[in-house]
């Protein structure tokens, strides 16, 4: 049984590899600095679509964190995001004609430029408004978690998403091109969040926070997953089957510990919901390319005219990542 | 010239070169043992870069892995460099590339020449010491070990069950008793002498080669035979987690290692400058004589404890125990109330003003959440929802509890609530329920309703609560439980909540001096009498007093009196 379960994997997973390298044909190259990536480098790789506004802090964060290369597809953004990415010199660019949602959400676009340069590197995958939190980043620069994580023998690290809003409207104050997304949408829900575990892949499934409380009521089960295994040393071998949730080999979404103990994790600040997120609902909601049929942009789109407000006085303001760690969204595992 | 370093190296070179100069500077001789496994291209450079520096020599180059003889070859042939080529030195002390020294080597040296006959190394007897990984702790010593654990973890695993299977052992070298403990020492010339150029140390050697991890216990033994003087503890400071990894410090812990006054700190991340910058160009940056790493203990402590036992209460993305493995399935004690709101007209305020607690209505009633207050959101930002809450109704609880730290939750539930948590809350040895069975009757006989409703509404409750006890009853249930029948509750019912007020252990309680307000329960007899002659029998309230028999009396007539 469970050898046959592997092997159906095995053929699952292979069938993702055919897929991202069909997929690949929808790639052009925009700017290619591949040639820069040395062995050791941490990558990270990230899909987005008219985002040029967040692009400046977004690769300003990750350079502050360590980040050696960005691997980016442009999906025919309108913004000039694709070009202003393509003039960055750790930047290398793809641009995707085809449809989003028959991407996979861009994982098949993603899982081939992986195959191709991520091998034996450390990779983080993120979207242009998740932001990576782990224990001491303050302190410590991601090589340094890294390499603990190879001393020790992990492959993979969880971040969960955690959804982040300002207090008030959402447009009640505009985003400013090269500003920190945290400073405006600077409030979570630190505890209600449900678990449950995927018996086939392993990995959790994590739903919970503002747009289930909100959008999701009447169907908590439809709420938006949470998990997220960004950051893994990649392997050829290796495919994410849905958005960073899942990864085959399975083995690479056992992130947590089922006897009792902590393993170490970190957060990824998802800032989406901030002016940005008026004109994306409404172009999202045209395009249909998101996933649960866009239920949270059809349910923004109903609540235009009222304004919804996410926050609510149990709302926590987020301060460092010893706020999460204490409140318990994340760990430090053995980390010291 | 009276100390001496011996030092491993296998990577990080230009931070070894830094900690070389830096023992050299002080004027002690270092002989360097790089890792045969590092290519020639790497090892000449780094030759070639300390080439001008005095008194530093390289040794015979072993092939080092983890947990295998090479180790302990390479101390071997570095040692015995050292002690032949300098021989004034009289500690000879064991570093590798990562070791930092943290305090001016001028130090080190007074310290070693006040103890000048003392040896340094952490030496334990195995059957007295749990330190070990993988209940391979006696056992490294009696079975042979010729596969990697590293890279061949299988054949490793098959050996050892096959070995253990047969009872395949092997015998000790006569004379030595095991010991172990860390691999970083520090020993006095007469002792590594004696220990290197023993007659016998072919067959010490030959032994050593196939136990487990020699570098932990081939000189922690061969020590006991010699040395006079054994201070069982490593100068170096190094901690390890619960797999038998070594931690690394990095900058932000420059403060603790600065007040830990140990004399080399183990393992230091490569890129931590700040640590490298500070502890080798400081002239005397700390004061005490003695090494105290009790802080640092404390912290490491902590990390291991936290990886392996957890928060507990606590379920989140890293940490999901299975059944059995919670080590608390809720992270504080709560208090469930059930049938004394339906009671009591004014139970709640009546609680939380004797108590000082957080008190909620019933958490799990189907229609919506009640929340302290009926507010629609509570700490955590948790939602009203009654659909959000049985989506997942375990975690509804855990996360409520996690999220009220330091702070006790009552609540009330019943068999007219949701029951997926009954079995959960029996289990809970944080829960305290106490229960009025059969209170449920009350609200129902209060009603106006057609009575053949409320008959078929009393029959359901009737049988949830009796499941619902049969969990409080079984032998699983942990919980702190307290169970009356109505009948029995109101008999003497103050001396019932006081019990349980005195249980909730509230800081500064009175007697209970002020009584909650009891609904009126006349004509409740009679009540539960009736859903009796609807073939519906209430037995959860135990015997009522019938106080109004219907009997259909004739008014008694007087007797004519007469008077003939």
């Amino acid at each position: 049984m469970g050898a046959l379960t592997s092997y159906r994997l095995r053929l699952q997973r292979k069938r993702w590899h055919l897929r991202a390298r069909r997929k690949s044909r929808e790639l052009k190259v925009l700017k290619d600095r591949t040639k820069q990536i040395k062995p050791n480098d941490i990558l990270l790789f990230s899909t987005f679509r008219n985002e040029d506004v967040r692009l400046p802090y977004f690769f300003k964060y990750y350079r502050d964190l360590g980040v050696d290369h960005f691997i980016m597809v442009d999906n025919e953004s309108t913004d000039g995001g694709g070009e202003y990415a393509a003039s960055q010199d750790d930047v290398s660019i793809w641009r995707a004609r085809g449809s989003y949602r028959k991407s996979r959400f861009g994982v098949d676009w993603l899982n081939h430029l992986q195959r191709k340069y991520a091998d034996g590197h450390w990779t983080l995958v993120v979207d242009p408004d998740e932001f990576f939190v782990y224990p001491f980043c303050d302190t410590r620069p991601i090589r340094a978690l890294t390499d603990w994580l190879d001393a020790s023998d992990i492959r993979s690290f969880g971040a969960m998403l955690l959804d982040m809003y300002p207090k008030g409207p959402m447009d009640a104050v505009p985003y400013k091109r090269g500003q920190n997304p945290i400073d405006i949408a600077s409030w979570f829900d630190s505890g209600n969040y449900t678990i449950s575990k995927n018996h086939l892949y392993y990995n959790l499934w994590i739903q919970g926070g503002p747009r289930a409380r909100m959008f999701f009521k009447d169907e908590p089960w439809r709420a938006p997953a949470l998990n997220k295994t960004p950051l893994i040393k990649w392997r050829n071998e290796y495919a994410y089957v849905s958005s960073t949730h899942m990864v085959l080999p399975r083995g690479l979404n056992l992130v947590y510990d089922e006897w009792g103990g902590e393993k170490a994790s970190g957060v990824l600040l998802h800032a989406k919901f901030i002016d940005t997120f008026a004109d994306k609902a409404k172009e999202e909601l045209e395009r249909n390319e998101h996933y649960a049929n866009s239920k949270e942009y059809i349910a923004y789109a109903d609540g235009i005219a009222t304004h919804p407000d996410l926050w609510c006085k149990w709302s926590e303001k987020y301060i460092n990542w010893r706020q999460l760690e204490i409140l318990g969204l994340m760990s430090k595992g053995n980390w010291a | 010239m009276s100390v001496g370093v011996v030092m491993l190296v296998h990577n990080a070179f230009h931070r070894a070169e830094q900690v070389v100069r830096h023992w050299a500077a002080g004027g002690c001789p270092v002989v360097i043992h790089v890792d045969k496994n590092v290519g020639k291209e790497a090892y000449d450079e780094f030759v070639k870069k300390l080439s001008g520096v005095p008194d530093v020599l390289f040794s015979k180059r072993h092939r080092c892995e983890w947990g295998m003889w090479g180790l302990v070859a390479a101390s071997q042939s570095a040692s015995s460099l050292l002690l032949e080529k300098f021989p004034d030195v009289r500690h000879v002390y064991l570093a590798s590339g990562s070791c930092l020294p943290l305090r001016p080597v001028k130090d080190l040296k007074t310290y070693l020449e006040n103890r000048p006959r003392t040896d340094f190394i952490e030496s334990a007897t195995t059957a007295d010491v749990p330190w070990t990984q993988g209940g391979l702790d006696f056992e490294r010593f009696t079975l042979r070990f010729p596969f990697s654990w590293r890279k061949n973890r299988f054949l490793f695993d098959r050996y050892v069950d096959f070995q253990r299977r047969l009872k395949i052992f092997r015998r000790m070298p006569d004379g030595i008793v095991p010991h172990m403990g860390s691999q970083w020492w520090c020993l006095t010339r007469q002792t590594l002498s004696a220990i290197l150029e023993d007659p016998d140390r072919g067959v010490y050697d030959r032994y050593f080669k196939r136990v487990w991890i020699p570098d932990e216990s081939y000189f922690q033994t061969l020590v006991r035979l010699y040395s006079q003087n054994i201070e069982s503890r490593s100068l170096t400071l190094s901690k390890f987690d619960y797999q038998g990894k070594p931690h690394i410090f990095y900058d932000d812990h420059l403060q603790l290692l600065r007040r830990s006054d140990c004399f080399v700190a183990r393992k230091i991340w490569p890129n931590a400058d700040r640590l490298y910058d500070n502890f080798l160009n400081e002239e005397n940056p700390m004061k005490g004589a003695e090494p105290n790493p009790g802080k640092i203990d404390r912290i490491f402590s902590k990390a291991v404890e936290r990886r392996t036992r957890g928060r507990a209460g606590l379920y989140m993305q890293s940490r999901l125990p299975r059944e059995g493995h919670e080590n608390g399935f809720t992270s504080s004690p709560y208090s469930v109330f059930e049938g004394f709101a339906e009671l009591f007209e004014d139970f709640e305020p009546w609680l939380a003003r004797m108590t000082g607690t957080r008190v909620h209505g019933h958490l799990y009633d189907k229609t919506r959440v009640e929340f302290e207050g009926r507010q629609e959101t509570f700490s955590g930002a948790m939602s009203d929802n009654a659909k959000m809450r049985d989506h997942h109704a375990q975690l509804f609880l855990i996360n409520l509890i996690w999220n009220t730290r330091g702070e006790r939750q009552c609540f009330q539930f019943g068999p007219s609530d949701s029951q997926f948590i009954s079995w959960d809350l029996a289990k809970d040895p944080n829960a305290q329920i106490s229960v009025i069975s059969g209170a449920w009757a009350i609200p129902l006989f209060l009603s106006n309703r057609n009575f053949s409703d409320i008959r078929a509404d009393a029959a359901d409750l009737q049988r949830i609560e009796s499941e619902h006890l049969n969990a409080l009853r079984s032998p699983y249930a942990k919980a702190r439980i307290r169970i009356w029948s109505l009948a029995e509750f109101i008999e003497t019912p103050m001396e019932a909540l006081q019990t349980v007020l005195d249980e909730m252990g509230v800081k500064n309680m009175r007697r209970v001096t002020e009584a909650p307000k009891m609904v009126d329960l006349t004509g409740f007899g009679q009540f539960l009498q009736n859903l009796k002659n609807q073939g519906m029998h209430p037995y959860l309230m135990g015997d009522f007093p019938n106080e109004s028999a219907p009997v259909v009396q004739r008014p008694t007539r007087r007797k004519p009196y007469l008077v003939r």
